[in-house]
């Protein structure tokens, strides 16, 4: 493609390189509005994995109520809470930095109507908010990270295995941003309840953050049933990357995250292009 | 690849026709031509296709068939490159409400390329000559219709686009507001500003587009500037004549075989229409052929044939309905 005779003040360059620079701009933008309301993102991004550390692995074990048994039992559990609470923050996070201003840009504020005019394919557009998301979903793991180490009243024994670890998290979170492009584009303001009624909460409840996946083998129906759940892939993945324990195999792990993010990408560009061009 | 257009077309269209799911046939073959520097405009009533055309124009509708070039660029094969070249200001208020009102135009800059300084330098210069510098950090919610309306006018023309879409940019606007924005668009036009406006306001049509279409059920049905639309007519006068007589269709026949220089009678709602050539003595003879039929006149006017009478002409029916 030719550059084209642009107006004055735009840099005269080719189409890709136009795009690029959008795409960054709209970046940019994104980062802006979450530094600015770093006030809101915070207590949003800590507050729900703080009072789960605190009534789990610190109330509990002080009156006595402790969940998996005591004193070693009790210390695993810490441990393997940290995979489920970082797990759970960067699912939270994709879905409340993505999924949620979707919806309103597309179904109160039309704002969406003005961000698909900026140079670039549409696509593009909606890949960005997937890469917003993922950053997002990045930050919210490091913050609360310390929570899910130091609240516990019983030790949290980790052990880092650096190349999961470095490799997981930008995985886990490039899933979840394109889990919230899809829920964004799935859902309406009318119809948001039943998202975090009847969407969200099965996934935290059942995503192996207060267990890990092979304990479910008693109940065999569940351990299978859950596989649908992508929060189980993340948090078993954190799980592999910070401790020691037993966890689904990295096999399993990688493919499935990965398939995962093609598929809610697919769905979400495929929405996306739907609800903005007629 | 990019195609060329003649120098002075900024759009050129070719049976340019857009079919909804469901077979709504929304617009059905148009071919326009906007040239540089004028300022266009698409009018008429609510349903006639003009959104639809501005939204194929500006790469948001895609097309059934036909093809749209904006400033060189066919809008469907190359969207992207289309959209460096367009500014568009939709109905409704689109501004990004997670930032503030210079925020809106510096980022606007960035996401078309611009340097963080020029984008700066350019935002503070559109708040100033758009009178919305007080505001600069406020949020755009606390803004009123009519400064949102500005802000959006403003932004969309900060990348100096090859032409300026405004789709009924009047709809909900007071007056003054209005008035602030007509003047918003003479100004630019004279800076050299391609505009297309779609409007179901006659006046607005009248009183800032060099040439117009008049469009209904997704067809042009007429393309002129308007003095020449409203010369089309026929007549200088238009007289319309109010009375509560049975028989509109006998009144009107017999005005036009009676009334010197009548071009056309026909009966409307609430009485009968008359155009006339020549106004001189019109009311009188109006009075007297009324007089000698026995119809009582409850009220009687003169106008200028006006843009509604030549839409009224076209489709037989008024624009307000």
């Amino acid at each position: 493609m030719s550059t084209i005779e642009t107006p004055l003040l735009i840099p005269n360059r080719s189409a890709r390189a136009a795009g690029v620079t959008a795409f960054r701009a709209l970046l940019g933008r994104d980062m802006h509005v979450l530094v600015r309301n770093l006030r809101e993102f915070l207590p949003r991004t800590l507050l729900q994995p703080l009072l789960l550390v605190f009534v789990f692995a610190y109330v509990f074990p002080k009156i006595g109520q402790g969940i998996g048994g005591s004193g070693a039992a009790e210390t695993s559990f810490s441990t393997m809470l940290v995979a489920g609470v970082v797990g759970l923050a960067v699912l939270f996070q994709g879905i409340q930095s993505v999924a949620l201003p979707l919806v309103t840009e597309f179904g109160v504020t039309r704002e969406i109507e003005d961000r698909v005019l900026a140079p670039l394919p549409i696509d593009f557009v909606a890949i960005e908010k997937i890469s917003s998301g993922a950053l997002q979903s990045l930050f919210s793991a490091i913050i609360v990270f310390p929570i899910a180490y130091f609240v516990p009243a019983t030790p949290v024994d980790l052990n880092f295995h650096w190349l999961i670890l470095l490799t997981l998290t930008p995985l886990a979170c490039v899933m979840c941003g394109a889990l919230g492009l899809m829920f964004g584009t799935v859902f309406n303001p009318r119809t948001l309840p039943m998202l975090f009624g009847v969407v969200v909460l099965p996934i935290t409840f059942l995503g192996c953050i207060y267990y890990p996946w092979a304990a479910l083998a008693p109940i065999k129906w569940l351990q299978i049933a859950v596989l649908l759940n992508p929060l189980v892939y993340v948090t078993e993945g954190f799980r592999a990357a910070l401790t020691n324990s037993p966890t689904m195999s990295l096999w399993a792990i990688y493919p499935m995250l990965i398939g995962l993010t093609v598929l809610f990408t697919f769905i979400g560009l495929r929405n996306f292009r739907k609800r903005v061009i007629a | 690849m990019t195609l060329r257009t003649n120098n002075e077309e900024v759009i050129v269209t070719e049976q340019l026709t857009k079919v909804y799911p469901g077979d709504i046939l929304a617009v059905d073959g148009l071919d326009l031509s906007v040239h540089r520097g004028e300022i266009f405009g698409l009018l008429g009533p609510n349903g006639a296709g003009k959104s639809t055309t501005a939204g194929m124009l500006t790469t948001r509708v895609l097309p059934t068939s036909g093809r749209a070039i904006v400033g060189g660029v066919d809008v469907v094969a190359h969207p992207a490159q289309a959209k460096r070249l367009i500014g568009v200001v939709p109905q409704s208020n689109t501004l990004d409400r997670a930032l503030t009102v210079y925020e809106n135009l510096y980022f606007h800059g960035r996401f078309f390329g611009m340097s963080a300084k020029q984008s700066k330098v350019e935002s503070l210069r559109l708040l100033d000559q758009f009178r919305l510098s007080e505001r600069a950090k406020a949020p755009v919610l606390a803004l009123s219709g009519g400064m949102a309306q500005r802000l959006m006018v403003a932004r969309a023309v900060m990348h100096r686009p090859s032409i300026l879409f405004l789709d009924e940019p009047t709809a909900g606007l007071d007056p003054q507001s209005r008035i602030a924005l007509w003047e918003i668009l003479s100004e630019l036009h004279s800076e050299g500003q391609t505009i297309l406006l779609t409007t179901h306001y006659m006046e607005e049509a009248d009183q800032l587009c060099h040439r117009l279409a008049i469009i209904d059920h997704g067809r042009m049905l007429a393309l002129d500037t308007p003095e020449r639309l409203k010369a089309s007519v026929g007549a200088d006068t238009i007289v319309t004549i109010s009375t509560d007589t049975a028989d509109r269709e006998g009144f009107a026949a017999r005005l036009r075989s009676s009334i010197p220089g009548a071009t056309g009678a026909v009966p409307i709602e609430t009485g009968v229409r008359l155009e006339v050539q020549g106004s001189h003595g019109v009311l009188p003879a109006v009075v007297a052929v009324a007089d000698e039929a026995g119809v009582a006149i409850s009220d009687l006017r003169l106008d200028e044939p006006s843009l509604e009478t030549v839409f009224i002409n076209l489709t037989g029916k008024d624009l307000r309905e």
